[in-house]
């Protein structure tokens, strides 16, 4: 989250934003109703649930799944609905 | 031919944290995209979902050089930021081994309505960018107006289903074929279920030089009326019910990318949208068939074509 807002002497001239995808910055997990759990021992990291994320969440490691970034995942659950091997479940968050 | 495992070592492009909604299709075509073309480009995008979603002041999601001016302007201005660099190239002051590529960006309101003429404009003087318009088939961030790529019987606010009208009356323009119309090297449609054909076609896109275009579904499941995980099935089933057939022209040739093996009723795809739910009353039931047929109709010629232009 934002740390609150600036005044205009802290905001750079033009108001240019100086870093390139600062939006990490923005945690847009708090949207999420269904949390994505990952079973790691059906996973054949075939990295679908990658490739189809719209939110950048699924981190990769030498070829491999790592973990679902909880900061950004909106909960969408396109991963578990794609995966192959159904190794993704939705659980409602709260009931983990 | 990049493999996935091999895209997953590549520096991701879009970064978490932009505002689209949980599930949406535009940012998968985007990720995609990007990963396909690398960190060397310079993106503008019209106004909609992405520019908004992606761009909230003071942050932005773009680790590539971003423009965003206005509606109708994304292939205008890449257009003018392509000039400037082959004449800055041409001067000396850029590096002359070094090679960026443009893309611009549109929904289909900014691409198909809004910013038609400037992307003809653009196409037509031969500017050396790639234009790829998502197509979610109505203006989707300001609350599901129609656009002219709102299928027909689609009902959407503007053209709301009830007693006087059943959805959208007019049928959607096909303008894939409109940029055909202007006799640029390459153009295609691609759908993000398929990322294997979308990388490779982005890939052979910006390896070209001149104007490009890549027509990409991106299911929208607000305006859908559709479940929130069903960005990707619901592409793959507007593939295989030939709604969005996967082809490329390159130099006047039409490939067609795939044909499925059995070619699923429209309604398949259709049944899953609320937008179209009012289309399953039995006195809609000739809207049905009149989109049937259309499809039907389109996909032959395709074929016919294909068969056509085939080397002998």
């Amino acid at each position: 989250m934002s740390t609150g807002l600036k005044g205009w002497k802290d905001i750079p001239i033009g108001g240019m934003i100086l870093e390139a995808g600062n939006s990490a910055e923005y945690e847009t997990g708090g949207w999420r109703t269904f949390r994505p759990v990952m079973d790691k021992e059906k996973c054949k990291n075939c990295l679908f649930c990658w490739i189809y994320c719209p939110d950048s969440a699924i981190q990769v490691e030498n070829e491999k799944i790592k973990e679902i970034d909880l900061k950004y995942c909106k909960g969408c659950g396109i991963c578990a609905a794609e995966c192959p091997a159904k190794a993704i479940e939705m659980v409602e968050e709260g009931k983990l | 031919m990049a493999t996935l495992k091999e895209l997953s070592k590549r520096e991701e492009l879009l970064a978490g944290g932009h505002r689209l909604c949980a599930g949406c299709g535009a940012s998968i075509v985007v990720r995609q995209i990007l990963l396909a073309a690398g960190k060397n480009v310079v993106v503008s995008c019209s106004t909609g979902c992405l520019e908004v979603a992606t761009s909230i002041y003071p942050y932005t999601s773009w680790r590539v050089p971003f423009f965003h001016s206005a509606f109708e302007n994304s292939a205008a201005t890449i257009c003018g930021v392509e000039a400037m660099y082959q004449l800055q190239k041409r001067k000396g002051k850029l590096p002359v081994d070094e090679e960026i590529k443009f893309i611009g960006l549109g929904g289909d309101g900014g691409t198909y309505d809004i910013g038609l003429q400037s992307l003809s404009g653009g196409l037509e003087r031969g500017h050396d960018f790639l234009f790829v318009c998502y197509d979610n088939g109505a203006y989707m961030n300001t609350g599901i107006q129609r656009s002219s790529a709102t299928p027909l019987g689609a009902a959407t606010t503007t053209s709301p289903a009830g007693k006087v009208i059943p959805g959208k009356t007019q049928y959607r323009k096909d303008l894939t074929d409109i940029v055909e119309a202007h006799h640029i090297p390459y153009l295609a449609q691609a759908s993000p279920h398929n990322w294997k054909d979308l990388n490779k076609k982005v890939e052979k896109a910006l390896s070209i030089r001149g104007p490009k275009f890549l027509n990409v579904i991106a299911p929208c499941h607000r305006g859908w009326r559709s479940g929130i995980n069903e960005a990707i099935s619901l592409s793959k089933l507007a593939v295989d019910t030939c709604f969005w057939p996967l082809y490329e022209i390159e130099n006047g040739k039409l490939t067609i990318n795939y044909k499925p093996k059995n070619k699923k009723p429209l309604t398949e795809w259709m049944k899953l949208q609320g937008r179209f739910k009012h289309l399953f009353k039995p006195e809609n039931e000739h809207i049905l068939q009149q989109l049937q047929q259309g499809i039907d109709c389109k996909w032959n010629n395709l074929l016919k074509r294909e068969e056509v232009e085939k080397p002998c």
